[in-house]
């Protein structure tokens, strides 16, 4: 026998004559003490009112904790909408009227129509498109979601899904991670470290993509103001907006609920474990820190990473657009046999092509798809949202339900390519990453089937 | 020299371990020490970060280990674990201890976990402005005398007390003021058992620090104790380590 074994056998016989008494001579032992010492060394002034704990007992309540999040929710996404109009429309007023004078500078060089039509109108305009759907939200969404982190509202959060998430057969901290998830879903995967079971973090893995990130707000932003919003007046419109937003949140939270209950009882299976979820005090937010890194960690690396994979998507989505087979485009071809398939989702061929092409960012999907559509009718100025809405209803039959539809679908579909390497190198498992991959896919694609196909026999 | 922590010395004359529960601004109180002297990176084969950084204080150079928070040396999952090993194994000159003095009782128990197993600490009983809004008052000088360490009040947002506290770590890393650590007395037929079970974890892993520390946790049955000696994880090289850093077992009674 090694030392080793002599070693551990030994010690199974020590326990097993020395029982409890161990733990108790040695755990038990340590909180007895530290109770001794803290009660000769802490006084508490009586009667001081704790409103710490007073706003916890509200905020975490049973009946007004749901509520509350919900309400607070809303306004953040109402702000958002609200605010990021105006400057949106100002710099697409402004990026648009650079690339006409791009587009005249060219000319008057006499460069070749194709690489007028490729840097200006395929690169630059992709570029542009980025920058003023993507920043003006982000510069209000980020300050705003960093100032609730700051102020210790999300760990209450976190409390209150944590019901939720326990009872789904997960751990209660998938909870934080899922909530991390809707800044970045690779940071979120990254996040499930703090779970100890091997079982509930591929649990929480698996199901982090439900949160909708940084990237896919945009697009929710959007459709919600465009297509939803504009089915109501207009005094009521971004409020209809906002809330639709927190309905697609619930809505992911929901999804995530149901696949951790699947897989918790199907592949995964055993009892979720306990632990103790902290409530860190309200501290006073340091509001420049807050808008420091919520702008320059959060922001632009964002949008810096949006415009990086933009240059080369845009100028693939224009050479697709440019090249011709026959008497189409190459993207017409792809587009139109991806079409039927589009149309049972709810969907259309373009939609689905940009979301091939956008797989490296869900921040490109939006640009994408336009380019694709205005490469396919030749060049239309798009300044504001009138135009947008235009173009994608007169000119490609958009209705609510594709609206509705790629919500969905944006919400539930494969994550982006640093999530899935994110998650490769965290479960180190091909199995679990390709699941992780396809899981939400599927899911999308049963989602968007029945909608369209409940609408259409409906309507 | 670097060790199996991959802690790269060079350069500095001693290692400080900033231990503490999360939330009590133990990273607040690292971010004010080293100001922007720091990196992060991960543990050696584990996915946790670790940030590291430089403290100056008179003529030394400190090189501060930002340790995951962690509520107890009986560690639950891998941040806990590093933590654990890091104060065990990681023979650091000093270990920084961060209190929230709101919430003194429960962060006492990594405190008196951590002193078992050496006395080459400082405590930071941090947040004192937070307690004081809520009406606490929290004596250090008390907390001190139980614990023979050093106890410092800080604000660590503000950066108030971290002047006091750099002395206290240089006193501790100098030598100048090594407390013994803390052992526990067990009932006679406990004790037997785990001196019995010293012998053995010393004669598995030649030199380990606190050899008396893993045979009470083999006695409890963590598993994960079983699988450190399996692994050889707690088999420190036998690096001869500089003057002043001396083993936390040397300082043990």
């Amino acid at each position: 026998m090694s030392g080793l074994e002599v070693l551990t056998s030994r010690a199974g016989e020590l326990r097993a004559k020395l029982g409890e008494q161990v733990h108790l001579g040695v755990a038990e032992a340590t909180f007895d003490e530290a109770a001794r010492i803290a009660e000769s060394s802490v006084k508490r002034r009586g009667r001081v009112f704790d409103w710490d704990w007073k706003l916890d007992r509200i905020l975490t309540s049973r009946i007004w904790g749901f509520p509350i999040m919900l309400g607070i929710l809303a306004v953040v996404f109402w702000l958002t909408i609200k605010g990021a109009n105006v400057p949106s429309a100002l710099l697409a007023d402004g990026l648009f009227w650079v690339e006409d004078q791009l587009a005249f500078a060219f000319r008057s060089v006499g460069a070749p129509g194709w690489a007028e039509g490729f840097f200006v109108h395929g690169i630059y305009r992709g570029l542009a498109w980025v920058i003023s759907v993507m920043l003006p939200p982000m510069a209000i969404f980020f300050p705003v979601f960093t100032l609730l982190e700051d102020l210790g509202y999300l760990p209450r959060v976190a409390f209150n899904l944590d019901r939720m998430f326990k009872s789904a057969g997960g751990n209660g901290k998938q909870a934080l991670t899922h909530t991390m998830g809707f800044g970045c879903n690779a940071a979120g995967v990254i996040a499930t470290r703090i779970i100890q079971s091997p079982r509930e973090r591929l649990i929480a893995i698996i199901t982090n993509n439900f949160a909708p990130c940084n990237g896919r707000w945009p697009t929710l932003i959007m459709l919600a103001t465009v297509f939803v919003a504009a089915a109501f007046s207009p005094s009521v419109g971004s409020i209809v907006a906002a809330s639709t937003l927190v309905g697609i949140v619930m809505f992911g939270v929901l999804v995530a609920l149901l696949v951790s209950g699947a897989l918790s009882r199907t592949v995964l299976k055993g009892e979720p474990s306990a632990f103790a979820l902290e409530m860190p005090p309200y501290r006073k937010p340091q509001v420049l820190r807050v808008f420091y890194t919520s702008l320059i960690d959060r922001t632009l690396f964002v949008l810096w990473r949006a415009i990086v994979w933009a240059i080369p998507c845009g100028a693939l989505a224009w050479i697709m657009g440019n090249t011709y087979v026959g008497d189409l485009s190459v993207m017409a071809h792809v587009s139109g046999f991806l079409d039927p398939f589009g149309h049972a989702l709810g969907l259309d061929g373009v939609i689905l092509l940009a979301y091939i092409i956008a797989i490296p960012a869900n921040e490109i999907v939006v640009p994408t798809m336009l380019m694709a559509y205005m490469n396919v009718d030749r060049m239309i100025e798009i300044d504001n949202m009138v135009d947008l809405k235009a173009l994608l209803v007169v000119q490609h039959d958009w209705t609510v339900l594709t609206a509705v539809c790629l919500m969905l679908f944006s919400l539930l579909h494969n994550p982006c390519s640093t999530t899935i390497w994110t998650i490769y190198k965290e479960t180190g498992s091909k199995k679990w990453t390709w699941v992780a991959t396809l899981l939400p896919l599927a899911i999308g694609f049963l989602v968007c089937f029945l909608v369209a196909t409940i609408w259409r026999a409906v309507g | 020299m670097k060790d199996r922590f991959d802690i790269d010395r060079t350069g500095h004359d001693y290692v400080v371990a900033l231990a503490g529960n999360p939330n009590t601004g133990k990273s607040t109180l690292f971010n004010g020490f080293t100001g922007l002297r720091q990196h992060t990176g991960n543990w050696p084969g584990k996915t946790v970060t670790r940030a590291e950084g430089t403290l100056r204080y008179e003529d030394k150079r400190y090189k501060l280990v930002d340790l995951p928070g962690a509520y107890s040396l009986i560690a639950d999952g891998q941040d806990e674990q590093v933590a654990r090993d890091f104060v065990l194994f990681g023979k650091p000159d000093c270990v920084v201890i961060v209190l929230d003095a709101t919430n003194v009782e429960r962060n006492l128990a990594l405190a008196l976990q951590i002193l078992e197993v050496t006395g080459r600490v400082v405590i930071a009983l941090n947040l004192i402005d937070e307690a004081q809004r809520r009406g606490i008052t929290v004596d250090a000088e008390k907390i001190s005398q139980e614990l023979k360490v050093p106890v410092v009040p800080t604000v660590a947002r503000d950066k108030k007390g971290l002047i006091e506290l750099a002395a206290a770590i240089a006193d501790v890393c100098s030598g100048k003021a090594v407390a013994p650590s803390r052992r526990r007395e067990l009932d006679p037929e406990l004790e037997s058992a785990v001196t019995e079970l010293e012998r053995l974890v010393e004669a598995v892993v030649p030199g380990v620090p606190n050899a008396r520390w893993i045979a009470l946790r083999l006695l409890d049955g963590d598993p994960s104790i079983e699988e450190g000696l399996a692994s050889g994880e707690f088999a420190t090289p036998a690096t001869p380590t500089r003057e002043g850093s001396g083993k936390p077992s040397e300082v043990a009674s």
